[in-house]
């Protein structure tokens, strides 16, 4: 599956660049910008855009009759710790420009817009200015604990998960057996529980480290389907959001790591004294870096990878227009998203399900009692190496 | 590498953090909880059903099987009984037959020792009796002796005679 | 040529190393599965892990070279 998923994607990608350079070489005249996306260099900017957190909540753009560029969608509150404190506003103060062309002032700081960021300006500047590789030169980062779509896409996630979950909770007190749609939970709740945390964390400590991975595997899940509806959320693309996820998972297993745990990591037993310093540098870089590393990339570049993906996919309807006539490629474009989609659907679950079960692998390394030497089987017995089966058959 | 840490929110990310963290302990507290906990209770509840219905007809055998060892119990003693009383029987017939037999013989006995003892008076009596006949017989031939010579030739001839005759 | 190029061609290589790799692992496990169909459930949910595992490198390394 994943295999022919990946294939698909390179797939894909090899499509998209083609038609991408294709149709950018038959739009090379310059036409009047009525922002409109209908460039592939457009198209490139939007999904980079998508791609990227926002700090208002953009549904739909049209051009009206009279030719201006109207954007549907609401404001979000702007939340920002700068060198003169906290300041609050409401993102419709930006104007939806993204290029830092609209200076807000609060508590005498001047704050622009610039993809997606927010700068705090320095006193004397009054427009901000930018270097070759468009970096700011007059102008700072700022401490953005702004509602932006991510936070504002979490706390909806939060909410759905509270009301659904608690319902069926409720459902509980009531009668043994849920009705409705918590028929629909309970056994993906089972499901969690039986083939994610008791397999992976092991019989004696699940139950402690259970809330933490049905959490996380709905949040991600939930967030991950948020993903791909049309509202455009891209919460589980964003590095800062996987990050959190994976420095939870990191806290949890460190601190929760028994004393076998760290003599495993520091002090290898069973291997030469001299090879365990070097063991000891390589464990502990593997539990404190590549883990959490793997973590955290994983699902951010598989989510964002799946949107970049579909939205290439629909703007095959864009920019293939001259190719194959409106119709040729609606049809390719619908035809390819719609299948993609549905792949989507499956990295979706895949993606939650591979998160909270190597969280629950790692939480199981950390809790495991180790009996050295050899493996016991149910029945106390000393089950047999391979080297010794293997010498009957000799 | 770059971009992506330039992409990298620190906002973002503290506010992920808090919002996991009031999710984790809101879901743990509200929803996780009690689901488990319920659904614990359910399976174990399904557990002891189960068990009882297992107990139940562990039970049933046993008592099944203590049926069957009543009855064989009870057939074994009918039998038993039965035997029992046909050997009471037969040992009661033999009695009564040894008794029996004893009892005629002893009888049979007595009544030979009655016979005995008769025909020995009767063999007393006859020989007393043979004897004084004999002695009455001697002295009436004496007497008729003593009075004839002739008579008692001819006496001494119808007396052989006689003897001839038996 | 630009230094993007290389990017890409790194970004080929990596794509074609993780190719290999997950072809292996998946391949092992349909083999694997095939021997023994009622481990099946055992073997996916390590082939799983291990690609996983290889695809958290893979794009490590993609997102290194980005």
């Amino acid at each position: 599956m994943k295999i022919a998923q990946h294939t698909l994607k390179l797939l894909c990608f090899l499509l998209i660049t083609l038609s991408g350079s294709i149709s950018f070489a038959a739009n090379d005249t310059t036409q009047k910008d009525t922002g409109e996306i209908n460039t592939s260099e457009k198209v490139k900017d939007y999904i980079a855009h998508h791609i990227k957190d926002s700090h208002d909540f953009h549904l739909v753009s049209y051009t009206n009759d009279a030719g201006e560029r109207k954007h549907v969608g609401f404001p979000l509150p702007v939340i920002l710790w700068s060198s003169n404190g906290l300041a609050t506003f409401m993102s419709s103060e930006f104007h939806h420009t993204d290029d830092g062309s609209v200076i807000v002032e609060k508590n005498g700081s001047k704050f622009v817009k610039v993809h997606s960021k927010i700068y705090e300006l320095e006193p004397n500047a009054s427009s901000i200015s930018f270097d070759d590789e468009k970096h700011p030169i007059n102008a700072n980062r700022v401490i953005d604990f702004s509602i932006t779509k991510s936070v504002f896409g979490m706390l909806v996630a939060g909410i759905l998960m509270l009301l659904l979950f608690g319902g069926l909770a409720r459902q509980y007190k009531k009668t043994a057996i849920p009705k409705g749609f918590g028929r629909v939970l309970e056994p993906l709740v089972i499901y969690v529980r039986d083939e994610i945390a008791r397999p992976n964390v092991g019989e004696k400590h699940y139950r402690k480290f259970t809330g933490y991975l049905l959490t996380v595997f709905f949040f991600i899940w939930v967030l991950n389907l948020m993903g791909l509806t049309p509202l455009g959320f891209n919460v589980t693309g964003q590095l800062a959001v996987t990050a959190a996820l994976a420095v939870f998972t990191l806290i949890i297993y460190t601190v929760s790591g028994n004393a076998d745990y760290w003599k495993h990591m520091l002090w290898m037993p069973g291997v030469p004294v001299l090879i365990r310093p070097f063991l000891a540098v390589i464990e502990i870089a593997g539990a404190f870096i590549v883990k959490p590393f793997s973590l955290l990339v994983r699902l951010f570049a598989n989510i964002s990878a799946g949107h970049i993906i579909v939205m290439s996919l629909i703007a095959i309807m864009v920019v293939m227009k001259t190719e194959l006539g409106a119709f040729g490629s609606t049809l390719l474009s619908f035809v390819l998203s719609l299948f993609i989609t549905l792949i989507e659907l499956l990295v979706a679950f895949l993606q939650a399900y591979i998160f909270t079960m190597l969280s629950a692998l790692f939480i199981g390394m950390a809790v495991a009692e180790h009996d050295h030497d050899h493996k016991h089987d149910d029945h106390g017995k000393e089950s047999t190496d391979a080297e010794d089966v293997r010498s009957e058959f000799i | 590498m770059e971009t992506l840490l330039n992409d990298f929110s620190p906002g973002l990310f503290v506010m992920q953090t808090v919002i996991l963290l009031a999710l984790i302990f809101l879901m743990v507290k509200f929803a996780w909880k009690p689901i488990i906990g319920s659904l614990d209770e359910r399976e174990s509840g399904i557990k002891a059903a189960l068990e009882a219905a297992e107990n139940a007809r562990r039970e049933m055998e046993n008592l099944q099987a203590d049926n069957q060892k009543l009855l064989q119990e009870s057939r074994l003693e009918r039998e038993n009984m039965l035997k029992e009383a046909r050997e009471i029987k037969k040992s009661m017939i033999e009695d009564a037959k040894d008794e029996a037999k004893n009892q005629a013989n002893a009888m049979i006995e007595q009544a030979l020792e009655a016979i005995e003892n008769e025909k020995r008076s009767a063999m007393a009596e006859l020989k007393n009796h043979v004897a004084s006949l004999s002695i009455e017989i001697a002295e009436k031939v004496v007497r008729q002796e003593l009075e004839n010579k002739d008579k008692q030739l001819e006496l001494v001839e119808s007396m052989l005679s006689d003897a001839k005759l038996n | 040529m630009e230094p993007v190029t290389y990017n890409l061609i790194g970004a080929g290589l990596i794509v074609i190393g993780a190719g290999v790799g997950l072809g292996q692992i998946g391949g092992k496990a349909m083999e694997g599965i095939a021997r023994q169909p009622e481990a099946a459930g055992k073997i996916q949910t390590a082939m799983i892990i291990i690609a996983a595992l290889l695809e958290g490198l893979a794009f490590g390394a993609l997102f290194l070279g980005k």
